[in-house]
């Protein structure tokens, strides 16, 4: 293989037709991922996607690294035994609402609990896609799917509340019709050592369509679209409003109507309470922020592990087989 | 002066509640008697609570052990001596105790409470009315031990926590036994708490010189017993387990993972390999089952030796895993040690009810290797064999153990590293040209690890195209598929030695044919129905799935088969199914090993 550098995008796309419904938002999360990978300077080979079950876990396929479509819900399980058995491979799961908060949500608290080094993709679409079009976990109340033809009683999470509420060190956001937005997410999230979770919009042209229109219509996403960037206050709607912490409380200023750029709230994604504060703007009273809500630095499990074996082996000495095998209280029978 | 009595063997019962320590006692008697050169086999058994009501029969925990001179199969029938430290582990056991066996008593454990707790009427107690072919030791072990700890600076509630010491002392003293092992135990055990370590060494020391003490006291010899020469070892199944599987990644140069959920009666497996991180060992306590098999999916995708245990239920929730590792064409042993169900059933209780589940308990044409451990030692064996076929012919492989060879001990004449077998993971190296689903005339593909250049492939649990391991629905593909998977697996019966006859002729009256933890007993029956001149066989199977090629011409040599199993009769269909003869089966559900007698019994109606 050539080196690392001189590869692009179409290198990392496999010979396999991709065969997701015209339209689908997927296609262009492929290829952002598809085109910020050669810049992370990866070798290929050390790369692995692992996915479950659902349009979204077809992704591996796709992609010309290794990889695994395993079955559905549990590819954070895999992917945690693979990092543990190879920490040196960068590992990428990629699942989706149903997949990753449905039959999967277990795993998925766990694997951000123990700060497993992987990079978490859930695709959201707020539907049953694969399954043709039941509502999901993070349908809202009252959707009308063939499972629920009065509407759903499903109260939906809030993944990235999930995510804070699992003490992921990294959570993020960001949505299929943002190519630049994306990838600079995807970036941040390879660049985080530690489980990164990472929730995507993603538009079902086929069963949900249009259920992120606030956030993608030229017309309402300014109003609707608060975009986190460290350091920097939080304004959005161009220019136009601002959020302001008043103690815990978070208010919406207009800043036309003279509210002052100076008292906004900063954003600082080492904040976990500011952190927990944004991930409640999930209603039509707040504009959703997308970028990287909350990140940490916290050792790593696979570290831990290892850590654990090397310590073990400084103190004990390397094991041998023979003397496992004999034990402490042995006896000889003479022939 | 003592009297000194010659036995051959012996069998010992140690009962008392669950706190009692019975286990603890009952273990370090068979270390010892292990190291004095005693064959021997033991049986603990003890409530499925951690702390079972105080007192009450389904309380009691008991520890069996048969030790001798000869060649000891299983743990012993009927037990030849009750020791019994309440009034509830007398009633529960007396029952099943040999005529004119010894009984041993606390006094203190008959007291109104205890009797009542125990489910007596007002004012019976059996020590008032003892039956008269038995013999008796009374032993006012709880008083004498609180003398004994007398002059400790030992809290109250505490000083009758080694009333277990003081028992197994007096047992040491009866049997002629060292105590030495057991001093050195302590030590050990207690060498942070020098107050527990000197109560317990005075109750041992206390109950062994109390039987050199009383008057008119039978002491018991059992000499060495003649075993094949070498050096041994005591190990419980669980413990040989665990080795077994260290030994096969040693062996074959991987790394070992062992992905477990915690559930009775296989988490000692989980517990002995977390204390071997110096062997390399990485060990991940998962939040659920599925978890633990499909991070050990995970890992053997990542080139280690991928290994997850359970028992009954945790292998119900593992099987949608079992089919995608069958589907990957990834090395996965998948340990299953029995117990007794369905749902949770008895959790601290032995059973084989689990070998149709491990046959076919998955959807789709499924096919897997299936191998069943017959002992304690042979644990390590049958581990250490379904490693090398996993991770030779790239498949997932069950293990069946179950409780009872799970915590049972026997003494194992160990091997060294070097006379183990090799195992040569079928790794790909080269680049060029690979394609993952090509196979060798075993039908085994090969093994490409994740960070080799050159040969990133997609894995996944739907149907694949020959060769090229590219998602197929192509009709024929499909077929042809799921028939290179099924020969696959069949091909591994090419590699196991010759049906052996185990005892009598290779033609007869009756053949009785077993499979996991009845093999000792079965030896037992059959070498009595030989010896009263009955033309019966023994033949044990080790391959479950696939069977021997040549158990089909074994069988036809025999007028019938008997096959005795701990459940509703599971092997007897395969047999009957595969190979057409009229097998018949003697089950056993109760949670309880079989005793010989059942089965002797079960020979001399068929014949």
């Amino acid at each position: 293989m050539e080196a690392t550098e001189k590869l692009n995008a179409r290198d990392f796309s496999s010979d396999q037709e991709v065969k997701w419904c015209p339209g689908c938002g997927d296609y262009s999360i492929l290829k952002q991922m598809q085109s910020v990978l050669p810049e992370m300077g990866i070798p290929r080979e050390n790369i692995v996607f692992i996915s479950g079950i659902g349009c979204s876990s077809r992704f591996p396929y796709y992609m010309n690294t290794y990889g695994m479509h395993s079955i559905h819900g549990r590819a954070p399980a895999v992917a945690t035994g693979l990092k543990l058995s190879n920490p040196d491979l960068s590992v990428w799961v990629i699942t989706g609402d149903g997949d990753g908060m449905s039959i999967g949500g277990n795993h998925l608290i766990h694997v951000l609990r123990r700060n497993v080094d992987l990079n978490i993709l859930l695709f959201n679409n707020q539907i049953y896609g694969l399954t043709k079009g039941q509502y999901s976990p993070t349908s809202e109340v009252g959707k009308k799917t063939k499972s629920s033809p009065i509407g759903s009683l499903d109260h939906p999470f809030n993944p990235a509340a999930l995510a804070l509420g699992s003490d992921a060190t990294f959570v993020a956001r960001s949505i299929d019709r943002d190519p630049k937005h994306m990838r600079s997410i995807l970036a941040a999230a390879e660049a985080h050592k530690g489980s990164s979770f990472v929730e995507v919009y993603q538009n079902c042209n086929v069963f949900n369509d249009g259920t992120f229109l606030n956030f993608t219509d030229k017309k309402l996403k300014d109003a609707y679209i608060l975009h986190l960037e460290e350091g920097q206050p939080l304004i959005y709607d161009e220019g136009k409003k601002g959020i302001r912490l008043n103690g815990l409380k978070p208010e919406i200023v207009n800043l036309e109507d003279g509210a002052s750029a100076n008292d906004l709230w900063i954003h600082d994604s080492k904040d976990p309470t500011k952190a927990y504060i944004l991930s409640r703007f999930f209603d039509a009273n707040f504009p959703r922020p997308f970028g990287i809500l909350y990140q940490e630095d916290r050792p790593c499990y696979e570290d831990g592990v290892v850590d654990q074996i090397e310590r073990a082996q400084a103190v004990q000495g390397e094991g041998d087989l023979d003397a496992l095998l004999e034990g402490s209280r042995s006896w000889e029978v003479e022939a | 002066m003592k009297e000194n009595q010659s036995l051959k063997k012996v069998t010992i019962l140690f009962a008392g509640d669950s706190g009692d320590g019975i286990q603890l006692a009952g273990s370090q008697f068979a270390n010892t008697v292990a190291l004095a050169g005693n064959d021997l086999s033991t049986f603990p058994d003890f409530p499925a609570e951690i702390r079972a009501p105080i007192g009450t029969v389904s309380g009691v925990s008991g520890f069996q052990i048969n030790f001798g001179s000869e060649e000891i199969h299983t743990p012993g029938g009927r037990p030849d001596v009750l020791v019994a430290l309440n009034a509830a582990a007398y009633r529960k056991n007396f029952p099943n105790l040999k005529s004119a066996g010894t009984i041993i008593v606390d006094p203190a454990g008959f007291d109104k409470k205890n009797l009542r707790l125990a489910g007596y009427d007002d004012e019976e107690n059996p020590l008032n009315n003892k039956p008269s072919d038995y013999q008796f030791y009374e032993i006012e072990v709880t008083r004498l031990n609180r003398d004994a700890m007398k002059e400790l600076d030992i809290a109250p509630r505490d000083r009758d926590r080694s009333r277990n010491f003081f028992v197994l002392g007096f047992i040491y003293f009866l049997y002629n036994r060292d105590v030495q092992v057991t001093l050195n135990f302590l030590d050990e055990k207690f060498k942070h708490k020098p107050s527990a370590l000197e109560a317990n060494r005075k109750a041992l020391m206390a109950g062994y010189n109390y039987g050199d003490t009383i008057e008119a006291i039978t002491r018991y010899r059992i000499e060495k017993a003649k075993l094949p020469p070498g050096k041994y070892r005591n190990i419980t199944g669980n413990q040989a387990l665990a080795l077994g599987l260290i030994a096969a990644a040693k062996k074959s140069e991987l790394e070992l993972f062992y992905g477990s959920y915690p559930i009775t009666p296989a988490s000692d497996i989980l517990h002995e390999l977390a204390a071997k991180k110096n062997y390399g060992v990485k060990t991940f306590q998962a939040e659920d089952e599925i978890a633990a098999i499909t991070s050990a999916i995970g890992a053997s995708f990542g080139g280690a030796l991928g290994v997850t245990g359970t028992s009954g239920p945790g292998m119900a929730l593992k099987t949608e895993a079992l089919g995608l590792a069958m589907m990957l064409e990834l090395p996965l042993v998948v340990v299953n040690v029995q117990r007794g169900g369905p749902s949770t059933g008895l959790p601290t209780k032995t059973e084989q009810s689990d070998l149709m589940q491990a046959l076919y308990g998955r959807n789709g044409e499924t096919p897997i290797p299936v191998i069943a451990a017959s002992s304690p030692s042979d644990c390590f064996w049958t581990a250490f064999e379904a490693a090398k076929y996993a991770i030779e012919h790239m498949t997932p492989v069950i293990v069946l153990s179950d409780g009872y060879i799970a915590n049972s001990s026997e003494p194992w004449l160990f091997p060294k590293s070097s006379d183990l077998s090799e195992i040569n993971p079928p790794f790909r190296k080269e680049a060029a040209n690979y394609l993952p689903y090509e196979r060798d005339a075993r039908e085994v593909r090969e093994w490409a690890i994740p960070g080799t250049a050159g040969l990133e492939h997609r894995l996944g649990g739907l149907e694949k195209e020959d060769k090229t391991g590219n998602v197929s629905y192509d009709p024929e593909n499909h077929e042809l598929m799921v028939k290179t998977r099924a020969r696959k697996v069949a091909v591994l019966a090419k590699d196991y030695p010759k049906t052996e006859i185990l005892l009598g002729k290779p033609e007869g009256d009756l053949l009785v044919l077993g499979w996991g933890n009845t093999k000792g007993a079965i030896h037992v029956a059959v070498t009595q129905a030989l010896a009263e001149g009955l033309a019966v066989a023994q033949v044990h199977l080790r391959h479950l799935n696939p069977l021997p090629d040549d158990l089909g011409a074994v069988l036809k040599n025999y007028k019938r088969v008997l096959i005795p199993e701990l459940n509703d009769g599971q092997l007897v269909r395969l047999i009957r199914d595969r190979y057409l003869v009229p097998a018949e089966v003697l089950d056993k559900i109760q949670g309880k090993p079989f005793l010989a007698e059942e089965i002797l019994f079960a020979i001399k109606k068929m014949i």
